[in-house]
C-alpha cells in the first residue's frame, strides 16, 4: 500500500464515498432515500471541509463546514423531507434509462471525467488534487440523474447532489471559494429549494401530478 | 512451512467445517430476535444435518449417476474453499496452490455441479432453479472477482492470505477502492448465498424460489451435504469479507499457540458481529422480484468495477 | 538473389522441416488413394482416416522436437512458377501451431474414420481426399515462409473446407451457408493479398524474409497491420466479420466443424501473430487497441449469442467466436505491452493467447465431436428434442463433460488455466505510459471477466439440455453410443484438455521458445517446483493444478468414506416429485429457449428477437422464438443493397447488340491511347 500520512487517506476516502453516495442516488428509486442520501452526502462534505480547515489551517474552511452541515445536512433535508410528505411523491416512475444502464453511462463519464480532470489534477498543488476527478464526476452523475429522471423532485435532488460536486471540486482544486462566493452559493440553494418547492404546487395544481412529462403538453397552449 | 502451519492448516477446515452450520443457526436466532419472534436454537442446524443423515435416501429414477456424485463434490470444494480462505492464519501451506481466481473458479465448479444436478432427473422446478442459479452467477462470479482484484491491485498478490497479509500490516487502511468492493461484495455475498433481497431461504413457494428449487429432489445424505455445503459456502463467503475488509486478529508472524489464541477469539467476535450485521439487513429489506435481480447484481458487478477504477485513478 | 535473402547464415540440415513436408504430402497421398474406391466406407473409415490420424500424432511429435529444440529451418523447393521457388520454415511459432493441428487431428480424424457413412451427400472417398487436403493445407500455410506459397494454401485451405462444409449438398440451405463462407474467406483473402502487398515496402520480394527486413514508414505499416486484422479477422471470426461461423459450422459434418473451429481458425490466429509481431518487427502500441477492443466486443457478442441459440451446432460456434474474441484479446494485449517496451507482461500475455488457443483447439473440437455423435444417434441438432442422452450414450456424454467444464473455464481443467494467465496479465500490467490505457485495462479485465462466467451459463444450458433431464422426445430411446474409433478419438482430446490443465508449466516451458522468437521474453521460471505455476516475477501468484486436484479429491473421497461408513442407509428409486399434480411429462422441463430467456431479456437490445406467443385458448400451444443479429439489417443488408445497387448500374451498359459492345471497346482503346499519348 502507498504510505500516505492518515489525513489524506481519509480526503480520499471521503472523495470515493461521494462518488459512491453519486452512484447510490443514481441508482435509488425512492425519493425519501434519495434525500436521506444526499443529506448523507452533505455530511461527507462537511466532514471533509472540516478536515481540511485543520490541515491548512484556513479559518473560512471552518464556516464553511459549518454551513455546509447546518444548510445540507440539517435545514434543505427537513424541508425537502416536509415537501415530500405534504405532496406525497414516494417513488420515481420508471426512470427512462434503466438502472444498470443508467449505471454503465456512469461508468463511462467517471473514466471520462477522470481523463479529463488529468492536466488540472497536474496543474494543482493542493493536498486533494487526486479528488478533482471525482468532484467533476459527482457533477457530471449528478447531470445524469437529472437527465433520466422523470419526476421533478429527484431532478431537483440532482441539482442539489451537482452543487455538492461543485463545491467539493472547488475545494480539491484550491481549498475552497472565496467566502463571499460561498454564502453566495449557499443563498441561491436555499432560495432555489424555495422557490422550486413552490413550483411543485403550482405544478401539481395544474396537472394532478408532479411527472414532468406533463410539461410537454404546454408546448400546445402556445 | 513445519509441521505447525499444517496443523492451522487442517485446524483452519475443521473449524470451517464444524462451525458453518453453528453460523447460520446464530444468523437465524439474530434474525429471530429482530423480527419479535422466539429464536430457535444455536443447534438447530445440527440436529437437522443428523435427522438427514439418518434417513433413507429417495433417488428419482430419472436420475443418473451425476445426481449422486454432486453432493460429494460440491461439499468436497466448499470444503477445499475453507482452507484456501485465511479466517485464522495466513501461512497456510496450500497458499501456492490456489489463489483468490482459482477460489472464485471453485465456486463455478461447485455452481455447475449444482445446477447440472437439478437439471438432471428433468423435473420443471429443477430446472427452473437451475436457470435462475446461473443467472445469478453469471454476474455475481465477475463481481466477486473485481472485487477480490482491487485487493489485490493494493496488495500485489491474488493469493488471499497474502492479501490479507498485507492489508493487516497497512496502517489503517482506508482505501478509497475498497470502500466500493466492500458494498459490491455485500451485495455478491447476499445473492450468493440466497439470502434475502435475492432469494429467501425459508421458502417453498416457486415464483421466488432458487436455490432450493435445485435441491428439491434430493433427500436424506444428498440433501444433509447439500445443506452442509451450502452452510459453508456462507461461512466462506463471510471469512473471504473478513480476509478482504477485516483482516485483523489473524496470526500473521507469530504463529503457534498464542497467534491461535488471539486468532480463534476474533474470528467468533468477527463471526458473531457478521451474523448480527447479516440478519439486520435482511430484516430490513424485503425480498426482489427475480427479474430485478440481473439489476440488483449489476449494480454491485459496477461497483465493483468502479472500485478497481477508483484504485487506479486515486494511485495515478 | 532471393536464395542469398533466404540463405542468410549457414542453416542446420532441415530434418524435421523435411519431415513435416514429408506428412504432409502423405496427407495429400492418403486424400488421392480415398478416390481409388470412392463409395467404400471400410477403405475409408476403417483405414484411411485412421492413417490420417497417425501422421497428425507423428506431425504432433516432430512440431514438438521443434519446438523443444527451438531451432528455426528453412528449406526452399523449386517447385511452382519459373523463378518463384517455394520457401519453407519452420521456426517455433510454426512449430507450436503444428502441435496444435496434429494433436488435435489425431483426435478429429480417428473419430472421423468411425463418423462417415454412406449417403451422406458426397461419397467417403471424395470426403477423405477434401478432408486430408484440408489437413495438409492447414499445415502449408503454417510452414510457407513467402506471400505466394502461404496464399495458395489459404485459398486451398478455404476451398477445401468449402467442399467439406457443403458435403450435404442437396438442401438448399446449406448452400448458402457455404456460399456466405465463400465470400467472406475471399474477402478475406482480398486484405491479405493486399497486407503482402503492402509489407513487401517496395522490393517486390514477397518471401517472409524480405519483408521482416522492409522498411516501413508509420502509416503503410498501420496499413498493413490493419488489413491484416481485417483478413484474419474474417477467417478467424471476429465481429463483425464472424457472420459465416454460425453458418458454416451446423451446416459442415461433426468433425469437419471440429476442425474447423479448433484447428482453422488458428491459421488465423497465427497469421496474425507472425504479421503483427513478427514481420512488422516491433509493434506500435495502440496497434494493440483494435484487436483488444475488437475482442472484448467479440467475446460479449459471441457469449450473448452462444446462450441464446437453440441449435447445438450454432450454439457452439457461438462459442467459438467468443473464444476468439478471447485470443484476440490476448493478442491485443500483448501488442500493447510488447509496444510499451513492457516485455515480460506481454510474453505472459501472448503466453496466455497461445495457451487459449491450444486449450480451445481440444475443448472444442471435443464439443463439435461430441454433437456429431448426438446427431448420427438420434437425427436431431434441435436442443428443444434433446436431452437425458446421458442414460443412452454414456461414452459420449462423460467425455463430453469434461469439455463441458473446461471450457466454462473451471480448474483443474485447461480452460481455466488460460484465462487465469490472462487475467494474471491484465492484473499486473504495472503502470503503463498512457493513462487512456490505464483506465481502459479495468474494464477490458471486467468484460472478459464476464464473458468467462457467461460462458458457464452456456455450458450448463448445452450439457444439460442435451444428455440430462428426461428424453423429450420419444424417439430418443432409441438413441445408441458411439462406435470405439469414436471412442478413441473422444477420449484423446479429453485427455488432452485434462493434461493442458494439469501440467501448465511444462506447456509454458515449451511455449517460451515461442515468447522469446516474438517478443524476446521468457516468462521467468521461479520455483523450483515441476507442478508450481508462478509465472509473474517477484509477486506472489501461483497455481498448481496437481496439489489443487490432488486436494479436492482427497476431500471428496474421504466425505464418500465417511458417509458410507457412518450411515448405511438403504437407497430407494422413485418416482420424481411431482407436486403432487400427477403426471410429470419431459415437456415441463426447460427447453433451449426456456434457458436462454434471462439473457434474451437482460440482453434485449443486442438481438432482433421475432416472437410467436400461444394464445390462452389455443388447443395445440406452440410458441416460438427466433433471435436474429442486428449485424445482418445493419451492416451486411446496406452493404449487400450498396452492391446490388451498383451491378444493376453497371448493367445498364449490357445492351445486347453487338456494335454497342465493340463501340465500347472501340472508345477505351482510344482513350487508352490518347494517355499514353498525352504522358
Amino acid at each position: 500500500m502507498t504510505h500516505l500520512p492518515l489525513y489524506q487517506q481519509l480526503l480520499d476516502s471521503c472523495a470515493a464515498l461521494l462518488l459512491l453516495l453519486s452512484f447510490a442516488m443514481l441508482s435509488q428509486r425512492r425519493v425519501v432515500a434519495l434525500v436521506n442520501l444526499y443529506a448523507v452526502q452533505g455530511a461527507v462534505l462537511a466532514a471533509t471541509t472540516l478536515l481540511l480547515a485543520w490541515r491548512t489551517g484556513q479559518d473560512h474552511l471552518y464556516v464553511s463546514a459549518a454551513l455546509t452541515l447546518a444548510l445540507k445536512v440539517m435545514l434543505l433535508p427537513w424541508l425537502l423531507h416536509r415537501l415530500i410528505r405534504r405532496l406525497q411523491v414516494h417513488r420515481d416512475t420508471e426512470p427512462l434509462l434503466n438502472v444498470s444502464g443508467t449505471m454503465l453511462v456512469g461508468l463511462v463519464i467517471v473514466v471520462f471525467a477522470f481523463s479529463l480532470a488529468q492536466p488540472i489534477t497536474r496543474l494543482a498543488s493542493t493536498a486533494t488534487r487526486s479528488a478533482i476527478g471525482i468532484a467533476l464526476a459527482v457533477v457530471l452523475l449528478a447531470f445524469l440523474m437529472m437527465i433520466t429522471r422523470r419526476k421533478a423532485v429527484s431532478q431537483v435532488m440532482g441539482f442539489l447532489s451537482m452543487e455538492n460536486g461543485v463545491l467539493f471540486g472547488a475545494m480539491s482544486a484550491s481549498y475552497g471559494m472565496p467566502m463571499i462566493v460561498e454564502l453566495g452559493m449557499a443563498l441561491d440553494v436555499l432560495v432555489a429549494v424555495l422557490v422550486l418547492g413552490v413550483f411543485f404546487f403550482q405544478i401539481r395544481e395544474r396537472f394532478d401530478s408532479l411527472d414532468l412529462h406533463h410539461l410537454e403538453s404546454l408546448k400546445e397552449h402556445q | 512451512m513445519n509441521a505447525i502451519d499444517w496443523i492451522t492448516q487442517v485446524l483452519e477446515v475443521v473449524v470451517a467445517v464444524a462451525a458453518a452450520p453453528a453460523f447460520l443457526g446464530w444468523l437465524n436466532q439474530c434474525r429471530a430476535w429482530l423480527q419479535n419472534r422466539r429464536a430457535p436454537s444455536l443447534w438447530l442446524p445440527y440436529r437437522n444435518l443428523h435427522k438427514l443423515f439418518h434417513k433413507e435416501a429417495l433417488i428419482a429414477e430419472s436420475a443418473s449417476p451425476l445426481f449422486r456424485i454432486a453432493p460429494y463434490v460440491v461439499f468436497g470444494t466448499m470444503v477445499v474453499a475453507a482452507g484456501i480462505i485465511p479466517s485464522m492464519s495466513t501461512r497456510l501451506p496450500l497458499v501456492g496452490s490456489a489463489d483468490a481466481i482459482a477460489l472464485v473458479g471453485l465456486f463455478a465448479a461447485a455452481r455447475m455441479f449444482m445446477t447440472l444436478a437439478a437439471m438432471d432427473v428433468g423435473t420443471a422446478f429443477g430446472t427452473l432453479g437451475a436457470r435462475r442459479e446461473m443467472m445469478v452467477g453469471f454476474l455475481a462470479e465477475p463481481a466477486l472477482l473485481m472485487v477480490i482484484f482491487v485487493a489485490s491491485q493494493i496488495s500485489s498478490s491474488t493469493a488471499l492470505p497474502v492479501i490479507t497479509d498485507h492489508l493487516a500490516s497497512g496502517h489503517l487502511g482506508l482505501s478509497p477502492g475498497l470502500a466500493f468492493s466492500a458494498v459490491a461484495f455485500i451485495l455478491v455475498l447476499l445473492a450468493e448465498n440466497a439470502r434475502i433481497p435475492v432469494d429467501n431461504p425459508a421458502t417453498h413457494l416457486e415464483l421466488t424460489m432458487i436455490h432450493e428449487a435445485m435441491l428439491l429432489e434430493y433427500s436424506a445424505r444428498h440433501l444433509a451435504l447439500m445443506e452442509w455445503a451450502a452452510q459453508l459456502k456462507l461461512f466462506n463467503y463471510v471469512c473471504i469479507g473478513f480476509a478482504l475488509f477485516l483482516p485483523w486478529g489473524v496470526a500473521r508472524a507469530h504463529i503457534g499457540p498464542i497467534g491461535l489464541a488471539v486468532a480463534i477469539p476474533a474470528l467468533a467476535m468477527k463471526l458473531a458481529v457478521a451474523g448480527a450485521a447479516l440478519a439486520l439487513i435482511e430484516t430490513v429489506s424485503a425480498k426482489m422480484r427475480v427479474m430485478r435481480i440481473p439489476e440488483f447484481l449489476a449494480t454491485a458487478f459496477l461497483f465493483a468495477v468502479l472500485g478497481l477504477l477508483v484504485h487506479v485513478l486515486l494511485k495515478a | 538473389m532471393m536464395h542469398r535473402l533466404v540463405h542468410p547464415v549457414a542453416a542446420p540440415f532441415p530434418m524435421l522441416l523435411i519431415g513435416c513436408v514429408g506428412l504432409l504430402l502423405g496427407w495429400t497421398v492418403i486424400g488421392l488413394a480415398g478416390l481409388v474406391r470412392p463409395r467404400s466406407v471400410v477403405l475409408a473409415g476403417r483405414l484411411l482416416f485412421p492413417l490420417g490420424a497417425l501422421l497428425g500424432l507423428a506431425l504432433a511429435v516432430l512440431a514438438g522436437a521443434s519446438l523443444l529444440g527451438g531451432g528455426i529451418e528453412r528449406l526452399i523447393l523449386p517447385i511452382g512458377l519459373p523463378n518463384l521457388p517455394m520457401h519453407l520454415r519452420l521456426d517455433p511459432l510454426s512449430s507450436i501451431f503444428l502441435l496444435l493441428l496434429g494433436a488435435s487431428s489425431f483426435g478429429i480424424s480417428l473419430f472421423a474414420g468411425g463418423y462417415f457413412r454412406v449417403g451422406e451427400g458426397t461419397a467417403p472417398g471424395l470426403l477423405c481426399l477434401q478432408y486430408h487436403l484440408f489437413l495438409a493445407a492447414m499445415g502449408l500455410v503454417l510452414i510457407a515462409d513467402d506471400a505466394y506459397s502461404f496464399l495458395v494454401a489459404w485459398e486451398v485451405m478455404a476451398l477445401a473446407s468449402y467442399f467439406l462444409v457443403t458435403t450435404q449438398h442437396r438442401i438448399a440451405e446449406i448452400r448458402r451457408a457455404g456460399f456466405i463462407y465463400l465470400l467472406m474467406a475471399h474477402v478475406g483473402a482480398i486484405c491479405l493479398l493486399l497486407c503482402f502487398g503492402v509489407l513487401q515496402g517496395g522490393g517486390w520480394h514477397f518471401t517472409f524474409h524480405a519483408m521482416r527486413s522492409a522498411h516501413l514508414s508509420l502509416g503503410w505499416a498501420t496499413v498493413a497491420f490493419a488489413l491484416a486484422l481485417l483478413g484474419f479477422g474474417a477467417k478467424a471470426g471476429l465481429v463483425p466479420l464472424h457472420v459465416w461461423l454460425p453458418e458454416a459450422h451446423p451446416a459442415a459434418p461433426s468433425p469437419v466443424s471440429a476442425l474447423m473451429s479448433g484447428v482453422m481458425l488458428k491459421t488465423a490466429v497465427y497469421g496474425m501473430l507472425r504479421v503483427g509481431l513478427d514481420l512488422l518487427g516491433r509493434p506500435v502500441w495502440w496497434w494493440g487497441l483494435a484487436p483488444l477492443i475488437l475482442g472484448l466486443f467479440t467475446i460479449v457478442y459471441g457469449v450473448l449469442f452462444a446462450a441464446v441459440q437453440t441449435d447445438m451446432k450454432r450454439l457452439l460456434a457461438y462459442s467459438s467466436v467468443e473464444n476468439i474474441g478471447m485470443v484476440f484479446t490476448g493478442i491485443g494485449l500483448t501488442i500493447v505491452f510488447a509496444g510499451s517496451g513492457l516485455k515480460v507482461i506481454a510474453a505472459l500475455a501472448l503466453l496466455a493467447t497461445l495457451y487459449h488457443c491450444l486449450n480451445h483447439a481440444f475443448m472444442k473440437s471435443l464439443l463439435f465431436l461430441g454433437t456429431g455423435s448426438v446427431l448420427h444417434a438420434t437425427g436431431e441438432r434441435n436442443l428443444g428434442r434433446l436431452g437425458g442422452l446421458i442414460h443412452r450414450m454414456p461414452w459420449v456424454a462423460w467425455l463430453t463433460l469434461i469439455g463441458t467444464l473446461a471450457i466454462a473455464g473451471l480448474p483443474p481443467l485447461n480452460g481455466f488455466v488460460s484465462e487465469w494467465l490472462l487475467l494474471q496479465s491484465f492484473l499486473f500490467t504495472g503502470h503503463l505510459p498512457h493513462a487512456f490505457v490505464n483506465l481502459l485495462i479495468p474494464m477490458a479485465m471486467a468484460l472478459v471477466v464476464l464473458g468467462a462466467a457467461l460462458a458457464g451459463y452456456v455450458m450448463v444450458k448445452f450439457y444439460g439440455v442435451i444428455f440430462l433431464g428426461q428424453p423429450r422426445e420419444a424417439a430418443l430411446a432409441r438413441a445408441h453410443d458411439c462406435g470405439w474409433l469414436e471412442r478413441i478419438g473422444l477420449t484423446w482430446l479429453a485427455l488432452g484438455c485434462v493434461a493442458l490443465g494439469l501440467f501448465p508449466l511444462q506447456v509454458i516451458r515449451a511455449l517460451g521458445a515461442v515468447t522469446h522468437q516474438l517478443v524476446g521474453a521468457v516468462v521467468p521460471q521461479s520455483s523450483s517446483h515441476w507442478w508450481l505455476l508462478a509465472p509473474v516475477p517477484d509477486r506472489s501468484v501461483s497455481y498448481e493444478p496437481l496439489v489443487f486436484l490432488t486436494a479436492t479429491l482427497a476431500v471428496v473421497l474421504m466425505t464418500v468414506l465417511a458417509v458410507r461408513l457412518t450411515y448405511r442407509q438403504r437407497e430407494r428409486r422413485g418416482p420424481a416429485w411431482d407436486c403432487g399434480a400427477g403426471n410429470l411429462t419431459a415437456r415441463m422441463q426447460d427447453t433451449a429457449e426456456g434457458f436462454g430467456q434471462p439473457i434474451r431479456h437482460l440482453f434485449r437490445p443486442f438481438f432482433q428477437i421475432e416472437r410467436e406467443l400461444p394464445e390462452p385458448t389455443d388447443r395445440a400451444p406452440r410458441y416460438r422464438v427466433v433471435v436474429r443479429e442486428r449485424i445482418w439489417r445493419l451492416v451486411y443488408e446496406p452493404i449487400s443493397g450498396a452492391v446490388e445497387g451498383l451491378a444493376n448500374t453497371a448493367a445498364r451498359l449490357q445492351q445486347g447488340r453487338i456494335s454497342v459492345y465493340l463501340l465500347y471497346s472501340f472508345l477505351t482503346l482510344l482513350v487508352l491511347l490518347a494517355v499514353a499519348l498525352l504522358r
